[in-house]
């Protein structure tokens, strides 16, 4: 077979690298390259170097070292049955071209993952050895994730944490059967062990550096996970209760969504109508208002509607206040931060705003306006000096007051 | 009020001051004068702030009486001006906006501060607001600023990626920002010589200092790089166009920055592209809208005109399977070969003799069973005058399956033989080691039993000791699925 050139590995590598959802290159340790030999620098807040027509951020060169797989995993792009080009990087290639990039300051660093080749731990070998060129060799201070394998020798995963800024290992699906039946090859049980173990890993370092100075720092901006959406019958219900233990259990900075998308040449078992990414986007609004906004995972999976799942028309904020209508209106001038919270329309900065604000005068309707994005939608759930939404919140028709218009269909649309 | 501050304002009353600024970015001269200013009492709509280039006649036209150019001298015991570290937090960025009404915005917020201490907690206060909004977009503009400086390397005697190599950047940033953000680049690319050119100023660092110059052009910078075209492949190749969003692109990248990103210009055609794209890989497999034909009959005409796959193309006919319509048990081979292919039937030929053979010995009655293959079309190649067979692909059994799903659904066997490992992956759905898989049932999903054995073509290619060895294995398992197959029929399971 003819040597494919760095530019065909390329494409084909990063291609296949897209359905990772993760490009977060923040929240790791400062570092700067001026008492250094090589280059690069962390200072806290990623950077997103470009945008794609998806809409998501290019921050990392976000790539697999190879796609040879031998696992055969329904759901992927780069499961062994599947008919796509194949490509393998060496470990110094891809430092290169991580490099080449860095220095005309495309990227903030490197996304590793890769199929596995021959075994677990080959594999994983080689992802660290990628991560060790650039950090010994060539004195590299930017961000490294690195996709850790659960099957590989635990202490390939330890040194692949000692390289990177970040570690993950994907959970895949969000049941246990769902990944009996689209992963095959995978177990769960071995999945969380590797992640219990990564997060051992972190606490142990932390608590090392607490004492000594130079002790080394394990994945400073801790570990991550990734789901796919729609790929089996989960409902968000379960979905969410999955990543609030994974939140829980694991201490992860992120659960990734990933709404399954048509790949090429996809298995048969799987469905072929892709969810709507809203569903995706409405996990993540979950994600936060765990997150963030104080909400129990119960209480998200309160705000869902019968079959499990969130509604697509509203966030799930404003479907959990409609639920639970009893607790509005809220007084904008004497409410908790927590109550203030729940508003929906009300963010954490808005919150803030709030309280400040009140501080120096009580507030009027038009004072919240100009504290807030949108008016229409916090009014119905708050009261002001000057304003009582009196049977508003309690209207049977608010829910279509306040969700988004929908686009009204073309007529003749082709 | 004091005696002291009356005579202070005494004489300032009436005087107007215009301050000329050295430099559009100078916070630190601002903040002396401002200081200064507000010692002496002179209020707001006295002062005004020049920046280089500008002549101030603006201000001359109101108030040509008292121009003065020079600030007063305070008194020495007046009162030292004050400001919250959240102004200067603020102004520090504010004071870099391109707004030629920034500095007398901050003079305005540093005045009333002087009575109002917690005036910028105010957030309803229109000042306040504005030099929020300044503050915001500078740091926007130097986010974007450390975002999408693109360098390109210039080409150099000392070869590429040598020591040596010079990398230069030209950006347009909307505001005074680029000295603020030299350390940015400096503590990033420290051991990198570079420049970056701006209309509005460049910087210069060699490994050691930090050198400024005045404006640029465009033109002096460089206009290409090779690492280019690997970026721009890389850029097109991460985009996945089954979820085009082209809104939440455009507000975090806008179009005014996509002249000097070199992987801007695929945009339009990624975009055009997309639902093409995206069309073709679902329409590659599409399979959601058939439904499921209620018969064989009306399956195998399905079947006959189905071109899901390439092999389609190959043989004759597509073979369908044949026997019982409620047979409970179901044989299912890899595909048909060539002579199932020439009649039309599934295992007339060698295979199918030594199938026969072989359950007759083991006393199952073939025609009360439903016989198929997991592959209905014959995949072949042509040598000379013979097709030679060839082995279908994970890809062509996972895509033929929706048949063999098909024709389960309306034989329902309780019984299922898989014939090699094509036949159980058809069945499964995944691949299974033949030597693992066979002589233990696995129950599937609509609770009919799945034996898996070897395929009787297997056989043929054998000889002698080997041959009789398999034979031997082969027989084994079909007597295994004749007990069961009785245990069923007489209607006690076991």
């Amino acid at each position: 077979m003819a040597q494919k050139s760095l530019l065909e590995k390329l494409e084909i590598l990063a291609d296949a690298a897209k359905y990772d959802a993760s490009c977060a290159s923040s929240g790791t340790a400062k570092k700067n390259s001026l008492d250094g030999k090589g280059i690069g620098s962390t200072e806290g807040m990623g950077i997103c170097h470009a945008y794609a027509p998806d809409g998501r951020c290019i921050s990392l060169l976000k790539i697999l070292l190879t796609n040879h797989c031998i696992f055969d995993c329904h759901y992927c792009i780069n499961r062994k049955s599947s008919n796509v080009r194949r490509a393998r990087f060496t470990p110094q290639e891809v430092a290169d071209l991580t490099l080449n990039f860095y220095r005309r300051n495309y990227i903030e660093g490197l996304f590793l993952s890769s199929g596995i080749i021959k075994s677990s731990n080959h594999t994983m070998e080689q992802m660290v050895e990628a991560a060790r060129i650039l950090r010994d060799e060539y004195d590299f201070r930017g961000y490294i994730h690195l996709k850790t394998i659960p099957e590989a020798d635990p202490e390939l995963v330890r040194q692949a944490g000692l390289y990177a800024d970040r570690v993950s290992i994907n959970v895949e699906l969000p049941t246990t059967s769902g990944l009996t039946r689209l992963a095959p090859d995978k177990d769960e049980r071995q999945i969380e062990g590797a992640i219990a173990k990564t997060k051992d890993d972190i606490i142990e370092a932390k608590d090392a550096r607490k004492r000594f100075r130079h002790a080394p720092r394990f994945a400073p901006a801790g570990q991550s996970t990734q789901m796919i959406v729609g790929a089996d019958r989960a409902s968000d219900a379960d979905i969410v209760g999955k990543a609030s233990r994974l939140y829980d259990s694991f201490g992860l900075r992120r659960v990734y969504y990933s709404a399954f998308s048509p790949i090429p040449d996809a298995s048969a078992v799987l469905p072929l109508q892709r969810p709507p990414l809203l569903r995706e986007h409405r996990l993540y609004q979950s994600d936060w208002l765990m997150r963030f906004y104080g909400y129990a995972p119960g209480e998200v999976c309160e705000a869902t509607d019968a079959d499990g799942n969130l509604p697509l028309d509203i966030d799930p904020k404003l479907a959990w206040a409609l639920k639970f209508r009893e607790t509005f209106p809220v007084d904008v001038n004497r409410a908790g931060k927590e109550m203030l919270l729940r508003v929906p329309g009300l963010g954490p900065t808005a919150v803030r705003r709030i309280i400040t604000a009140r501080r120096h005068r009580t507030l009027r309707l038009d004072d919240v306006a100009r504290l807030t994005q949108s008016i229409a939608k916090v009014r119905p759930f708050i009261t002001a000096l000057d304003w009582r939404p009196t049977t508003l919140t309690d209207r049977a028709d608010l829910r279509s007051l306040l969700a988004p218009k929908q686009e009204q269909l073309e007529l003749f649309a082709s | 009020m004091s005696g002291q501050a009356l005579s202070t304002r005494a004489r300032s009353v009436g005087a107007h001051y215009a301050v000329q600024l050295p430099a559009p970015d100078d916070f630190a001269f601002w903040r002396d004068q401002a200081r200064t200013l507000v010692q002496c009492e002179v209020p707001p709509d006295r002062v005004s702030w020049i920046e280089p280039g500008e002549t101030g006649d603006l201000f001359a036209q109101g108030g040509a009486s008292g121009l003065t150019e020079r600030p007063p001298e305070p008194d020495r015991d007046s009162r030292p001006a004050r400001a919250s570290k959240r102004f200067l937090s603020l102004a520090r960025n504010a004071a870099l906006h391109s707004d030629p009404e920034r500095f007398a915005l901050l003079y305005r917020l540093l005045w009333r501060l002087q009575s109002n201490p917690r005036m910028m907690e105010d957030k309803t206060d229109l000042d306040v607001r504005r030099v929020e909004e300044l503050d915001k977009s500078v740091r926007r503009d130097s986010h974007k600023m450390h975002a999408f400086v693109r360098f390109r390397q210039v080409e150099n005697a000392a070869g590429p990626e040598g020591k040596d190599a010079h990398y230069v950047a030209w950006f347009e940033p909307d505001h005074h920002i680029v000295r603020a953000n030299a350390g940015f680049f400096m503590r990033r690319f420290a051991n990198m010589n570079w420049s970056i050119l701006t209309p509005r100023g460049c910087l210069h660092w060699d490994g050691e200092t930090m050198r400024e110059s005045g404006p640029a052009r465009r033109s002096d910078a460089p206009d290409g790089d090779p690492v280019e075209e690997l970026w721009k492949s890389y850029y097109a190749s991460i985009f996945n166009p089954a979820r085009l969003k082209v809104g939440a692109m455009l507000s975090e990248m806008p179009k005014k920055y996509w002249k000097n990103m070199p992987e801007a210009a695929l945009i339009p055609d990624l975009i055009a592209g997309a639902q093409a794209r995206e069309a073709s890989m679902v329409a590659a497999g599409t399979r959601e809208a058939r439904e499921r034909p209620d018969s064989l009959a009306e399956l195998a005409q399905a079947v006959g005109n189905c071109r899901d796959c390439p092999i389609a193309d190959c043989g004759t006919r597509a073979v369908m399977g044949e026997g019982a319509q409620r047979a409970p048990l179901m044989i299912v081979g890899e595909q048909p070969g060539d002579q199932e292919d020439l009649t039309g039937r599934p295992f007339v030929g060698p295979a199918g003799q030594l199938l026969d053979a072989a359950l007759a010995q083991a006393g199952i009655d073939r025609s009360a069973a439903y016989v198929t293959n997991a592959l209905k079309h014959f995949k072949f190649v042509q040598r000379g005058k013979r097709r030679i067979h060839q082995t279908p692909t994970a890809k062509e059994i996972d895509t033929c399956r929706w048949w063999l799903e098909s024709e389960r659904a309306i034989v329902k066997p309780r019984i299922i033989l898989a014939l090699g490992a094509s036949a159980a992956r058809g069945l499964l759905g995944k691949t299974v080691s033949l030597k693992t898989a066979r002589g233990i049932p696995i129950t599937l999903e609509d609770k009919a039993e799945l034996w898996v054995t070897a395929h009787p073509a297997y056989l043929l290619r054998l000889d002698g000791g080997a041959r009789a060895e398999q034979a031997a294995l082969f027989a084994a398992d079909l007597a295994k699925v004749q007990a069961r197959l009785n245990a069923f029929t007489s209607g006690t399971q076991v």
